[in-house]
């Protein structure tokens, strides 16, 4: 046995007490969904989890309607503190069962439960508590001293971090006072389907967090499309968020969208390069890249190209991938056939178009989807592989001799959410971080988030941020305050 | 023997530069009682387009001037302004019929306004801004940074000064340049405010003053690539439809119709204009 092999170490499915089918969560009941429902798959095994009720336009109606009246009638008349306490419950109900959220976001997503155990589910639960004590404080939260809820808010999620993509859009909606409709993605909506029972077992009043799984041309739509709804927020892709951006047109629904991007990592000269090495494994690698703001163009100064892309395909190669349940895995499953179609071709278009190709050398399982963590070198700013979102474990390398130039490279994207500074120079950190048209920016680390610090992109990464006050004002509005 | 008055030709205002419209076309400036006062600029697409290159190339300069610099030059509009303000008045009542009284408080809130905003340059970072407490070892900060280049319709048919500068001030704050389209039917003091502009030490390119019709100019700019910002205040519910519709192609960040007040000032609409950057920092002894 080499350093690198490991005895099989699965987390255990026993913990997860799941039915067989699940309805839609609306006005504190499981009720049953008007359109065809769905199997939910693990994406590492193809094996069938449950089967999903879908919700249709009427189904839609109905969860706005039910928001409406918990609106009126209960949420927006009880105290801040009293909420605060219902999302401080959440959060230690989420806390109290975070194995098994862990297990089932796992199963679902096919990420690895390393992930899912150390970072997702204890954000999600430091979410909710971050959220709770906002809730008596609103008057504090920058818009003057009479903020309102907006009202009734529809919300959609992507399936790259289920559960914590929920957190973030629930916990500051409630927290403001609001109450949701929650669309959570096709491919993953176990982990909100639970959180629909953390719910009920907070005692949160019927109707405040209505949960309907759906298709997005079905549910989605109609939810965006609901005249009901006052404030629409959407994590996805950048097509999605336009099409959002101009239904919603000539409304007064407000809207925040946090979408695609291609973040630039910059590395130095001058960079440490063992944890620059990390950090751009981190960067790309983490949750198979299925992640918005991934460092996915390293850009790196030309004369340490060779060594950090030798150092980084020798680190990629001590990386696990496979039962995304095994603690030891680093990789896990692509999350669906049609994402692991689309980054096969994105990076067999890499390959075309002129870029060396890299692939880490290892087996992969006979079911499931997968792709190897792959590098691209020799790869020019107008290539395809640099340019697309490819949401997937593919990361291209390009090169660069001056700051200037590095600046203007990563800036040269439609897109605005997120880069990367490696340097031990503070002075050009702080400059460089100046000049990045990027809604959040990593030096020397990679990939952090916390509830306290807002996130989201500029240009057509979206607009709006999540996360600490700034996040709480997308869910309220400064009554007449100037 | 009375003096034969010289007439102003009214002409755009692009990059620092007093320009004619490209195209040639002048539209007639009446009086409400249909006394001619002046030729006014048609705006093309054309001109906007330039508008627009003129303030992208000035996104660099005004957004990298230090907050008390900007703070300075915002006033420096003001005391030009209080200057010239009998022109004003006089511009404004003979294209609106206002009285004199009404016209005087307009172009003093107008002076208030940008005192008001120049004031902010300097602050407004530390109120929205800050750090914020990660649960690591890291330095973590967020600050409002300009979007870029803002396209702002003044309203139309009122306001037609104070309005105007209500679109464009909040803008400038934070580092933003600007392409505005003036009141259509009154255009002179919004022409008169780029030559306040002019000498104010702004740099050219950083306010671009257009005059010509919304329906005409505004689509070119909602769909314009290059434009970060749409403030719809002064378009009509239709037009700031298709407007709405065609700045998500580039998802714009958009100002609707009636988000804002056409004459008062308010922090929030400084904010329509910015983009919160979060910088994280890892922290050690190494």
């Amino acid at each position: 046995m080499s350093f690198l092999e490991y005895a099989p170490a699965p987390e255990s499915t026993s913990i997860l007490k799941l039915q067989k089918s699940y309805g839609l969560f609306i006005n504190g009941e499981w009720v049953d969904g008007g359109d065809k429902s769905y199997t939910t798959i693990s994406p590492s095994t193809e094996k069938p989890i449950a089967e999903i009720a879908h919700a249709s336009a009427k189904d839609v109606d109905r969860a706005v309607s039910a928001a409406r009246a918990a609106y009126d009638t209960v949420w927006s008349r009880m105290s801040g503190a009293d909420r605060g306490k219902y999302l401080f419950r959440i959060a230690r109900l989420i806390q109290e069962r975070a194995r098994e959220l862990a297990v089932a976001e796992t199963l679902d997503n096919g990420k690895p439960i390393r992930e899912t155990r150390d970072v997702d589910i204890p954000l999600v639960a430091a979410w909710f508590f971050h959220y709770a004590g906002w809730a008596d404080k609103l008057e504090w939260a920058g818009l003057g001293p009479n903020p309102k809820a907006l009202g009734v808010a529809g919300q959609i999620i992507p399936w790259n971090f289920p559960l914590l993509m929920l957190a973030w859009k629930v916990a500051p909606a409630l927290a403001a006072g609001n109450t949701v409709v929650l669309k959570p993605a096709e491919t993953t909506p176990l982990t909100a389907l639970l959180f629909a029972d953390i719910c009920q077992q907070a005692g949160l009043p019927d109707g405040v967090v209505n949960i309907i799984p759906g298709r997005g041309e079905v549910a989605g739509q109609a939810l965006v499309e609901h005249p009901g709804v006052n404030k629409i927020a959407f994590t996805g892709s950048t097509a999605v968020g336009r099409s959002i951006a101009r239904t919603i047109a000539g409304t007064e629904k407000k809207l925040t969208l946090e979408l695609g991007g291609k973040g630039a990592n910059i590395v130095f000269e001058d960079a440490a390069v063992d944890e620059a090495v990390e950090g751009i494994v981190r960067g790309i690698f983490f949750n198979q890249g299925h992640v918005c703001c991934a460092g996915s163009r390293l850009l790196v100064q030309e004369n340490v190209h060779d060594e950090i892309v030798e150092k980084l395909t020798r680190r990629l190669g001590t990386l696990r991938l496979g039962d995304p349940l095994d603690k030891n895995t680093d990789i896990g499953a692509i999350n669906s056939k049609e994402q692991l179609d689309r980054i096969t071709a994105l990076a067999n278009t890499g390959e075309s178009e002129g870029a060396e190709r890299w692939t880490l050398d290892c087996e992969i399982p006979t079911n499931g989807f997968w792709f190897r963590p792959t590098v691209f070198t020799n790869v020019a700013t107008s290539n395809t592989i640099a340019r697309e979102e490819i949401f997937g474990p593919v990361l291209s390398v390009l090169t660069f001799r001056t700051a200037e130039e590095a600046i203007t490279k990563a800036n040269n994207t439609p897109y605005g959410l997120s880069a990367g500074i490696w340097t031990q120079n503070a002075s050009r950190m702080l400059r460089v971080a100046d000049e990045l048209r990027a809604g959040v920016i990593w030096a020397n680390t990679f990939n952090q988030f916390d509830p306290t610090s807002p996130f989201g992109g500029y240009k057509e990464s979206g607009y709006g941020r999540e996360g600490g006050r700034h996040g709480l004002t997308a869910y309220l509005s400064n009554g007449d305050a100037r | 023997m009375s003096r034969l008055p010289v007439a102003k030709t009214y002409k755009l205002f692009i990059g620092g530069a007093f320009p004619r419209s490209e195209s040639g076309r002048v539209y007639d400036v009446t009086s409400p009682s249909g006394e001619f006062i002046a030729n006014a600029s048609k705006a093309s697409r054309k001109d906007a387009r330039d508008a627009v290159v003129a303030a992208r190339a000035a996104v660099a300069k005004w957004s990298s001037a230090t907050a008390y610099n900007r703070g300075q030059v915002m006033y420096r509009i003001a005391e030009m302004l209080e200057g010239r303000s009998a022109q004003f008045v006089d511009e404004i009542q003979k294209s609106t019929g206002a009285s004199a009284k009404d016209a005087t408080t307009e172009v003093n809130a107008a002076i208030d306004l940008l005192v008001w905003y120049a004031g902010w340059t300097d602050k407004y970072a530390q109120v929205v801004g800050g750090a914020n407490p990660v649960a690591g070892p890291f330095f973590n900060l967020s600050v409002p940074e300009p979007s870029g280049v803002a396209f702002v319709i003044a309203p139309q048919g009122n306001a037609t000064l104070i309005g105007l500068v209500a679109a464009i001030a909040p803008a400038l704050v934070t580092g933003n340049t600007v392409v505005a389209l003036s009141d259509e039917s009154s255009p002179c003091a919004a022409m008169s405010f780029a030559e306040v502009i002019a000498t104010s030490d702004v740099p050219g390119g950083v306010v671009n003053i257009l005059t010509g019709s919304p329906a005409e100019i505004a689509p070119w700019m909602a769909s314009h690539q290059d434009v970060n910002t749409v403030d719809l205040g002064g378009a009509d519910a239709e037009l700031a439809l298709a407007c709405e519709r065609d700045a998500a192609e580039t998802l714009k960040r958009v100002i609707r119709p009636g988000q804002f007040s056409s004459t008062t000032g308010s922090v929030d609409r400084i904010g329509a204009f910015v983009e919160t950057k979060t910088v994280w920092h890892t922290k050690s002894l190494a």
